[in-house]
């Protein structure tokens, strides 16, 4: 049984809660770019998208794992327990690529916060295609850089966006940066 | 502890050699290890780190299930720089009993070491512990009363 497994937090309690506060942050103020660290993701996985896994996820949250970080699903698997379900029954979502965001579940109007959480992996959060973002949490719209989504995420976004209070959240992830995009918050190309 | 109660086990001889590893004590492994040699460096992958087990009980077999109390458990998983992986959960809160016992688990799946270190650590410990049974049981026996007999003699 030999395998390749790496080691997840340096400091299990430490490093969870300061990513669980930046996740909270950048939730709450959505488009602010936050530095979180603690871990050496396992390929392909960046270091935040790792992070944030290690964080939310556990035994009892089904997560739906892109086919593209199947090189990370023992990694995750070992460190959370997270069961690998289909996108229909999955509460987080760990994409290296925007997926269909229907896919996942949007909750109900009576239960909204039993909807997915996408963690997506980009390529940058500083440089890229611009949007501008305007929503609760924002005094003044904030522009917000991201590099590796589709020419159409706006419009895709905008339809999430339309279904409030349903809808998905989404956490991009660049290197060791994050940042939120809660349903709440529209967006239009800058 | 009747460990031959759940059949079909996927490798009832690591559970063996997991079984003996969680009830020895570090010093003893320790002391053990230090005669095999050159060990392979290993890396801690989780922990080790106290928790707590909720512990079930059944009477008498048939039973509905019952929750009996936690007990501390401390786990541990290292990786050797062979790429083996070693788990281990002991009860209380030794910790350097779960790593050791975790990397004799990792050792013990290598083929190329498993027969040194099955002669040196498991079947010594093994010996001792099924000694320390054998010696309480005999003192235990000792003091049983035969209330047969007693009955014997009334009559």
């Amino acid at each position: 049984m030999s395998s390749g497994l790496s080691p997840g937090f340096g400091d299990p309690v430490g490093d969870a809660q300061s990513c669980f506060r930046a996740v909270l942050d950048a939730m709450a103020r959505p488009g602010q770019v936050h530095r979180v660290g603690g871990v050496t993701a396992p390929g392909p996985l960046c270091n935040a998208a790792a992070a944030v896994l290690l964080t939310l996820a556990d035994q009892e949250t089904p997560l739906w794992l892109d086919e593209a970080a199947e090189p990370a699903r023992a990694w995750i698997a070992f460190h959370t327990g997270a069961p690998i379900v289909a996108t229909g029954r999955a509460m987080f979502a760990m994409a290296l690529s925007l997926p269909d965001l229907s896919d996942f579940s949007d909750g109900s109007d009576e239960m909204p916060e039993t909807s997915a959480t996408i963690i997506l992996q980009t390529a940058s959060l500083r440089e890229g295609r611009r949007f501008v973002m305007e929503g609760p949490g924002l005094r003044e719209p904030r522009t917000l850089a991201i590099d590796g989504v589709p020419a159409d995420f706006g419009g895709l976004w905008q339809r999430n966006h339309g279904l409030y209070p349903r809808g998905v959240d989404l956490i991009l992830c660049a290197g060791d940066e994050l940042t939120a995009l809660p349903r709440s918050v529209s967006i239009r190309e800058a | 502890m009747n460990d031959s109660a759940v059949p079909d086990h996927p490798c009832p001889a690591r559970r063996r050699w997991m079984a003996v590893l969680a009830r020895a004590k570090a010093d003893s492994i320790a002391g053990l290890l230090g005669a095999c040699g050159p060990l392979p460096a290993h890396m801690i992958l989780r922990g080790p780190e106290p928790g707590l087990v909720m512990v079930r009980g059944r009477t008498g077999g048939g039973g509905s299930s019952f929750n009996l109390g936690e007990m501390t458990v401390t786990r541990c998983t290292v990786r050797t720089d062979t790429g083996f992986v070693g788990h281990a959960y002991v009860a209380g809160r030794e910790e350097r009993r779960a790593e050791l016992a975790a990397l004799v688990d990792a050792l013990m799946q290598d083929d190329e070491r498993s027969a040194a270190i099955e002669a040196h650590v498991i079947a010594p410990l093994e010996r001792q512990q099924t000694d320390l049974k054998a010696g309480r049981a005999a003192k235990a026996a000792a003091t049983r009363v035969q209330f047969f007999a007693m009955q014997t003699m009334r009559t």
